[in-house]
C-alpha cells in the first residue's frame, strides 16, 4: 500500500499525467461583480437549477445582501426549504443516494469559481451535448463523461454532436430540439450564473478591492512623509566633509 | 527631572534599557553607502511580525481537525469580521517572505557578506531559511486542499526514498500510513510553536552576530580601518536615526506592494495561492499535476532533473537536499582577495549570473510539467527539452559552489578603494 502510494506520486510529479479533461480552448466569461443585478439573477438561477443537487455550505442566505437584497427578498424568494435567512446553503440530497445516482456526489459550489475559474465553469456550463450512451444521457466537450446532466436543457434545448466533425464550421454541436431560450439568452443565463459563482467564491471581493485603494492612498500620504523625513535626517551625512 | 527622566532611570537602575537602545541602535554605527538591497534585512523582520501576529488571530479561528480545518478557512473567509483580511495578508506573507530572503541572500552572495569575520551570520542566516522552508511546509498543509494535502504527501514520501529506513521514517513523520488527521495535527504544532519558537532564536543570534561585528558594505571593505580620535568609523552613521528613517521608507514602499497583492491579486495568478487548494483534500484523488509551491520550485526541479538510479529515486533526494546544504559552505569556498562583486573580475561576475539564470529557469521549470516546452528530435532521442535544460541548469547550480574556491582565485579583481564610494 505505501509503496503503491509512493508510486502513484511519483508518477505524478514524474511525467504529469493529461487530466481527464479535454483541453478545449475557453470562452471568455467575461465577469462583472459591480454588475449587481447579473449577480442578483445569477442568484436565481442558482438556487432554482444547482442548489437542488450541489450545496454551497459555506455560503449564507443572508450573505447575499451583499449583492442588494433584503433579507425579506432573500426569505420569499430564494429560500425554498424550511431554513433560515441565516443558514448555508445546503440541501437534502442524501451522499450516498447522490453516489448511486450519478456516480459521484455533486461537489460543493461555495469555492468552486477559485478552484475552476470563471471561464471554465462558463465554458462547461455550455458544453452539454445529448448522448444517449451516457446513464444520463447527456455529454459535456469540456468535461467528457461528466456524472452531471445537462440541468438546463429545458432552456437551451437539446443539442448533438455534430456528424461530420471535418466540416469547417467551428461549432461542435448543432441544435437538435429548440429551447425556451435563444443562443443569445443562454449564454446571458449562464454569464450571470458564473458572474454569481465567482461572487459566491469571494464574496468579499468588491469591498476587498475598494478598501485597498483606500489604503494604498493612505500608504502614499505616508511614504511622502517618510521620504521627506528620510532627506531631512540624511542632510547631515551628505554635508560630512571628511 | 521630569516624569519620563525619573522612570528611565528607575528602570536602567534595575535593567540595561538604555544601554541596549545605545549600543544596538544609537551608537551602532552602519557604513553609509548602503543601497537598495540593504533594505531586505529589515523588511525580513517587518515581514516575520506580520506573520507571527496574523497567525495568532488566524489560529483564534481555525481547527486542525481534517474533518473541519478546510471549512475553518472558509469560515475565517467569510464569516470571521475581517477574517479574510488576516487570511490574505498570512498568506502574502509567506510568499513575500521567501522574495525578501532571496533577494537578502543575493545581497549577501554580491557584495560577500559572508567572508570573515562574517561566516556566522551568514550561518545562522542559512539556518533561518532552512527552517522558514520547513514553517512554509507545515503550514500549508493547514488549509486542507488538494495542493497542501498532495504536496505533503510528495514532500513525504522524498523521506521514503531514504534506504533501509526510509519507509519507517515516513510513516513516523505523518503518524499514520497516509497523511491523515495525525499528520495535520502534529504540523499544526510545529507550525505555530515550534519552528516559530526556533526561528526567533536563530534571528535573534543571526542579529547578535550580526552587531558583534558590524554590517558589510556594497563596497566590501571594513569601515573599521579609518576611525577619528574617539573611535568612530568616519564612513559610519549611527544606525538610529540614520538608517531607522531610511529603513522607514523602505518599508513603507513594501507596505504598498505588499497591499497590492492582498487587496488586488491575494492569489497573485495561482502562484501564491493554488487554484486546486480550493478543492477539499481528497486521500482517493490524485490531482492531473502537482506542483509544490513557487518558492520551492528551484529545488523540485533539480529533484526532477536527477534520473532514478537503481529504481530509487534517492539520487534526485540527495541532489535536492545537497542544494540547500551547499549554501553553508560559501564561506570557505570563496577565495577571493576582494568582497564585493564591484571589484571583482568576468569570471565571478559571469558565474554569479550563470547561477541566477540557472536558479530562476529552474524555479520556472519546477511550475510547469517537464513536458512544457516539447521534445527534442530524434537526434536527442526525442528527450523531453525542459528536462534536458533542468539537467543542464542543475550542472550549473552546483558547479557554482564546486569551482567557486578555483573561479575566486584567478579571478582577476580590482584594486579596493580605501573608503566607501558614497
Amino acid at each position: 500500500m505505501r509503496k503503491k502510494i509512493f508510486w502513484a506520486v511519483f508518477v505524478c510529479i514524474s511525467q504529469s499525467v493529461l487530466a481527464a479533461e479535454s483541453d478545449l480552448p475557453l470562452d471568455k466569461a467575461d465577469i462583472d461583480l459591480t454588475d449587481g443585478v447579473s449577480v442578483q439573477r445569477g442568484a436565481r438561477t442558482f438556487v432554482n437549477y444547482c442548489l437542488g443537487c450541489h450545496q454551497a455550505s459555506y455560503m449564507r442566505f443572508n450573505r447575499l445582501q451583499d449583492i442588494g437584497l433584503t433579507k425579506d427578498q432573500i426569505e420569499r424568494n430564494l429560500i425554498f426549504g424550511n431554513q433560515k435567512v441565516g443558514d448555508t446553503m445546503q440541501n437534502a440530497m442524501k451522499h450516498e443516494d447522490a453516489e448511486n445516482w450519478f456516480g459521484v456526489a455533486p461537489p460543493d459550489l461555495s469555492v468552486i469559481s477559485r478552484s475552476r475559474g470563471a471561464d471554465w465553469l462558463y465554458t462547461f456550463l455550455r458544453g452539454f451535448y445529448q448522448d444517449l450512451e451516457k446513464p444520463t444521457g447527456w455529454n459535456n466537450l469540456l468535461f467528457p463523461n461528466v456524472g452531471m446532466p445537462h440541468v438546463l436543457w429545458e432552456l437551451q434545448g437539446v443539442r448533438n454532436l455534430r456528424s461530420d466533425p471535418d466540416s469547417a464550421e467551428t461549432e461542435k454541436l448543432v441544435l437538435k430540439t429548440k429551447g425556451r431560450l435563444s443562443h443569445a439568452e443562454y449564454d446571458m443565463l449562464i454569464r450571470d450564473l458564473v458572474n454569481y459563482l465567482v461572487f459566491m467564491g469571494e464574496p468579499v471581493r468588491t469591498l476587498r478591492v475598494r478598501l485597498g485603494i483606500l489604503i494604498l492612498f493612505g500608504l502614499s500620504i505616508f511614504l511622502i512623509l517618510a521620504w521627506v523625513l528620510k532627506k531631512e535626517y540624511w542632510k547631515d551625512v551628505h554635508h560630512q566633509l571628511n | 527631572m521630569s516624569l519620563g527622566k525619573s522612570a528611565l532611570r528607575w528602570i536602567d537602575d534595575r535593567f540595561p534599557l538604555s544601554i541596549f537602545i545605545k549600543n544596538h541602535l544609537v551608537n551602532y554605527y552602519a557604513p553609509k553607502n548602503f543601497n537598495f538591497w540593504y533594505f531586505f534585512g529589515s523588511l525580513a523582520m517587518v515581514v516575520l511580525v506580520i506573520q507571527i501576529v496574523t497567525g495568532i488571530f488566524l489560529v483564534m479561528h481555525y481547527k486542525p481537525d481534517a474533518a473541519q480545518a478546510f471549512a475553518s478557512v472558509e469560515y475565517i473567509m467569510r464569516d470571521v469580521p475581517l477574517g479574510w483580511l488576516i487570511r490574505y495578508i498570512h498568506s502574502t506573507g509567506a510568499s513575500m517572505f521567501f522574495v525578501v530572503i532571496y533577494l537578502h541572500m543575493f545581497r549577501g552572495l554580491m557584495y560577500g557578506s559572508y567572508r570573515k569575520p562574517r561566516e556566522l551570520i551568514w550561518l545562522f542566516g542559512v539556518l533561518i531559511y532552512l527552517c522558514l522552508m520547513a514553517e512554509a511546509f507545515f503550514g500549508y498543509l493547514l488549509p486542507w486542499g488538494q495542493m497542501s494535502y498532495w504536496g505533503a504527501q510528495v514532500i513525504i514520501n522524498l523521506f521514503a526514498a531514504i534506504p533501509l529506513i526510509g519507509p519507517d521514517l515516513a510513516v513516523w513523520i505523518r503518524g499514520d500510513y497516509v497523511v491523515s488527521d495525525a499528520t495535520l495535527n502534529r504540523f499544526f504544532a510545529f507550525h505555530v510553536i515550534a519552528l516559530p519558537l526556533v526561528l526567533l532564536g536563530l534571528v535573534t543570534c543571526h542579529l547578535v552576530a550580526l552587531h558583534e561585528v558590524g554590517s558589510n558594505n556594497p563596497d566590501g571593505i571594513d569601515i573599521k580601518k579609518n576611525k577619528d580620535k574617539s573611535g568612530v568609523p568616519l564612513d559610519g552613521i549611527p544606525f538610529h536615526p540614520y538608517y531607522t528613517v531610511k529603513d522607514l521608507v523602505g518599508v513603507v514602499v513594501f507596505l504598498m506592494v505588499f497591499t497590492f497583492i492582498v487587496f488586488f491579486a491575494p492569489e497573485m495568478g495561482g502562484y501564491f495561492l493554488e487554484h486546486n487548494n480550493f478543492i477539499p483534500a481528497d486521500p482517493l484523488k490524485t490531482p492531473a499535476h502537482i506542483a509544490p509551491v513557487w518558492y520551492f520550485t528551484p529545488f523540485y526541479s533539480i529533484l526532477r532533473a536527477i534520473p532514478p538510479m537503481f529504481g530509487s529515486q534517492f539520487p534526485g533526494v540527495v541532489a535536492m537536499g545537497l542544494a540547500v546544504l551547499m549554501l553553508f559552505f560559501i564561506p570557505w569556498l570563496d577565495r577571493g582577495a576582494v568582497r564585493s562583486i564591484r571589484y571583482r573580475g568576468l569570471l565571478y561576475k559571469s558565474w554569479l549570473g550563470l547561477f541566477v539564470i540557472a536558479f530562476l529557469l529552474l524555479g520556472y521549470l519546477g511550475v510547469k510539467p517537464t513536458s512544457v516546452w516539447g521534445q527534442f528530435g530524434g537526434w536527442l532521442g526525442g528527450a523531453d527539452r525542459a528536462v534536458v535544460v533542468a539537467r543542464f541548469c542543475t550542472l550549473i547550480y552546483f558547479l557554482f559552489f564546486v569551482l567557486m574556491p578555483w573561479y575566486t582565485k584567478i579571478d582577476k579583481t580590482k584594486p579596493e578603494p580605501e573608503r566607501v564610494t558614497f
